[in-house]
């Protein structure tokens, strides 16, 4: 196998990667602070890409033609949304079923996610089929031997990496950080402690939506196309990356993410005969993982009360 | 000595409470399957809630709960029977058979789901995997010549186990949203497996035999119901069969010392291997078990809709059959009937609404999870004596 290959399927990787680990993100956030799974997760990121669409689509009409003019727009009205809305679902449905079984938080964010992928199915002006997203970004390239590194996936992994160490310096080096570390260790001596608890929560859901938005512009820019489906698959995939890793911990998602993204390409790379299987391949690696490491990678510190 | 004697004197109407509630839901039923107008579908909803909430009232609720715990046995056998009677006059009429034999297929698949959810407290994700597993089984088996189609059922539950064995090691390990996430890679897993796979269909799928008992085959209507009988007779009567089968086994487990083990380790596990209970042998009984059942339910779901895909089992699917698990109530077979029968019929009766059935059903389990947790039926407290009642 040529060198560049090699190159492509590791570029590849790293934006697959960058991608799962942002989702994986908000997953294990939203575990940290309320020990709950928001499976509606992947949903919200597809309204967030929505939303960025029609923002799009709205400077395009009122005659904003500047791609980073665009792109700056974009990303402020889409991360802000969906930022409210994750803290919405936190507000109306996650908080008041916190004393619920895991179970039934497990099925009714499901199946919000389900109602919200219905809704853009059903009323975003034809919903059902999928939206050419625009290439904003400058589609340059070096030409290395036989592989060509394109400026966008430059920009757009350099971007993702850069939110992902932008967002671990806010967990562990402000006072927001502090508290939600704080709330995710214990509750109740965290309200003691004169934490807002609430606001920390929606605070927590707001950041992880943000994020998850961020991630799904950045599937719309890099594939140029967006559907209603699309988060269905991305929130598996950020779920599994973010229990691969060990659940309520930055760094298993962001090792869950990247691991992930490897599995699916060496899964591309080594069976060439058969690269569909990739995703068999790499859910298989999944299981075994499971078996191997029941609590994760990086294993949460847990200790059962008798 | 007063309270022995009023209770003798009630002891036939509390048999009477049981057996009307059966003869109201089997005439509702064959009312509402035949429903085809909108209007019909939407007034026989109404009434069916106005009943609901008049009974509620009115406190009919615990008179047919108490009547049901008295007779239980004759109530199952009632029920049955009340089963039959509607297969009997709905025998003219496809469409309502498929449906009801698909909702007794869906709810024998949640009688497995439930042993695992309900009993052992345990997750799984992939119910649709496992139900495709005997599916494609039954596709595969139904050109062998010298294979009685009554064992592929069998066969059917048997891959499904097998498939299931691979699972053991990490779920018995792990707990939780790490079992969730093995349950939920492997359904995906069996999905793309099946897309990208030629010698299984593909995408495209497979055409399945139909079922043949004893040189009877399913294609053929039969003339003992009149010459216009539809020939889905024959599976509802076989998937009824199976229902009753799997229900009867399902509620012997759960009254044996099986079944007492798997509360011990759903309720708590140290708990339970301090008392000397096998936690880890338990809980693969449950998942196995679970499965087997999953796998023969999906076997003749397949041989009856004759030809499956990739599609029918996905990710989705597998939420539909924990849907109604959650719904009935975890561990109570009877809320798994009246859910099945509300997620599987309630979307095709709205066919109407179809563009929206899929948000309807969405914010309606939304809304019931929301306002009664432990679904529409509550498990209650196990009795060991059928009949017994607290302070009798």
């Amino acid at each position: 196998m040529d060198l560049g290959l090699i190159a492509q399927y590791l570029a590849n990787g790293i934006m697959l990667g960058t991608m799962y680990a942002l989702v994986a993100v908000g997953f294990t956030l939203f575990f940290g602070v309320l020990d709950v799974i928001k499976f509606s997760h992947g949903d919200v990121l597809m309204l967030g890409t929505f939303t960025g669409f029609t923002v799009w689509l709205g400077l395009e009409a009122i005659g904003v033609t500047n791609p980073w003019l665009q792109l700056g727009g974009i990303l402020l009205v889409s991360l802000g949304g969906t930022a409210l809305i994750g803290a919405a679902i936190a507000k109306w449905v996650v908080l008041p079923l916190k004393k619920a079984p895991g179970l039934n938080i497990l099925l009714i964010t499901l199946m919000l996610g389900t109602a919200i992928r219905e809704c853009v199915r059903l009323f975003y002006p034809n919903g059902s089929n999928p939206k050419a997203f625009p290439a904003l970004l400058p589609s340059a390239s070096v030409d290395l031997g036989s592989f060509a590194l394109r400026a966008d996936s430059v920009i757009l992994v350099v971007a993702g990496l850069g939110l992902i160490a932008a967002l671990n310096l806010v967990i562990n080096r402000t006072r927001l950080g502090l508290a939600i570390r704080a709330v995710a260790q214990d509750e109740e001596t965290a309200r003691i402690m004169g934490i807002n608890y609430t606001l920390v929560v929606l605070a927590t859901f707001a950041i992880g939506s943000g994020v998850a938005a961020f991630a799904g512009v950045m599937n719309g820019l890099y594939y140029n196309e967006i559907n209603f489906g699309m988060g269905l698959l991305l929130g598996l995939i950020g779920f599994s990356a973010a229990i691969i890793g060990g659940l309520g911990n930055l760094y298993g998602a962001i090792l869950g993410g990247f691991l992930f993204a490897g599995l699916q390409v060496i899964g591309t790379a080594l069976l060439p005969f058969a690269s569909a299987y990739k995703d068999v391949f790499a859910f298989a690696a999944v299981i075994a993982i499971m078996a191997w490491k029941p609590t994760g990678l990086i294993p949460e510190r847990t200790s059962d009360r008798v | 000595m007063t309270d022995i004697t009023l209770d003798t004197a009630r002891a036939p109407r509390r048999w009477l409470a049981g057996a009307l509630l059966i003869a109201a839901t089997a005439v509702f039923g064959c009312a509402f399957l035949l429903a085809e107008e909108t209007w019909e579908v939407l007034g026989l909803l109404a009434l069916a809630g106005a009943a609901t909430l008049a009974g509620w009232k009115l406190g009919l609720g615990t008179r047919i709960t108490e009547s049901w715990t008295a007779h239980e046995t004759t109530m199952n056998r009632l029920a049955l029977a009340a089963l039959l009677a509607v297969i009997l006059t709905l025998s003219g009429h496809h469409f309502p058979l498929l449906m009801l034999s698909t909702m007794l297929l869906y709810f024998t698949a949640s009688l497995g789901l439930n042993i695992q959810f309900g009993y052992a407290g345990m997750v799984n994700f992939a119910g649709a995997a496992f139900f495709g597993a005997g599916a494609y089984t039954a596709a595969v088996l139904g050109n062998v010549e010298w294979l009685p189609p009554l064992l592929t059922l069998l066969v059917g539950g048997l891959v499904s186990l097998l498939l299931s064995l691979v699972l053991v090691v990490p779920i018995v390990r792990t707990t939780g949203h790490y079992a969730a996430v093995v349950t939920i890679a492997f359904g995906v897993l069996f999905r793309t497996f099946l897309e990208v796979n030629e010698v299984l269909g593909g995408p495209q799928g497979l055409m399945v035999n139909p079922m043949s008992l004893f040189g009877w085959s399913f294609y053929d209507a039969p003339t003992v119901f009149g010459p216009d009988a539809s020939f889905y007779v024959n599976y509802a009567l076989l998937a009824t069969a199976l229902a009753a089968l799997v229900f009867t086994l399902v509620r012997r487990l759960e009254r044996s010392w099986l079944g007492l083990h798997m509360d011990a380790v759903r309720l708590d596990e140290t708990a339970a291997a301090c008392f000397g209970i096998p936690v880890r042998r338990t809980k693969i009984t449950a998942f196995l078990a679970g499965n087997l059942i999953l796998g023969v339910a999906g076997a003749l779901y397949g041989m009856m809709i004759s030809f499956i895909a990739p599609a029918s089992f996905t990710f989705a699917d597998s939420l539909l059959m924990v849907s109604i698990v959650l719904l009935g109530g975890m561990g109570s077979p009877w809320g798994g009937a009246v859910a099945a029968a509300i997620v599987v019929l309630l979307p095709e009766k709205l066919q109407i609404l179809q563009e929206y059935r899929f948000l309807l059903f969405s914010v309606l389990v939304i809304l019931t999870l929301l306002f009664r947790p432990d679904g529409l039926l509550p498990r209650r407290v196990r009795s060991f004596i059928p009949g017994w009642r607290a302070g009798q």
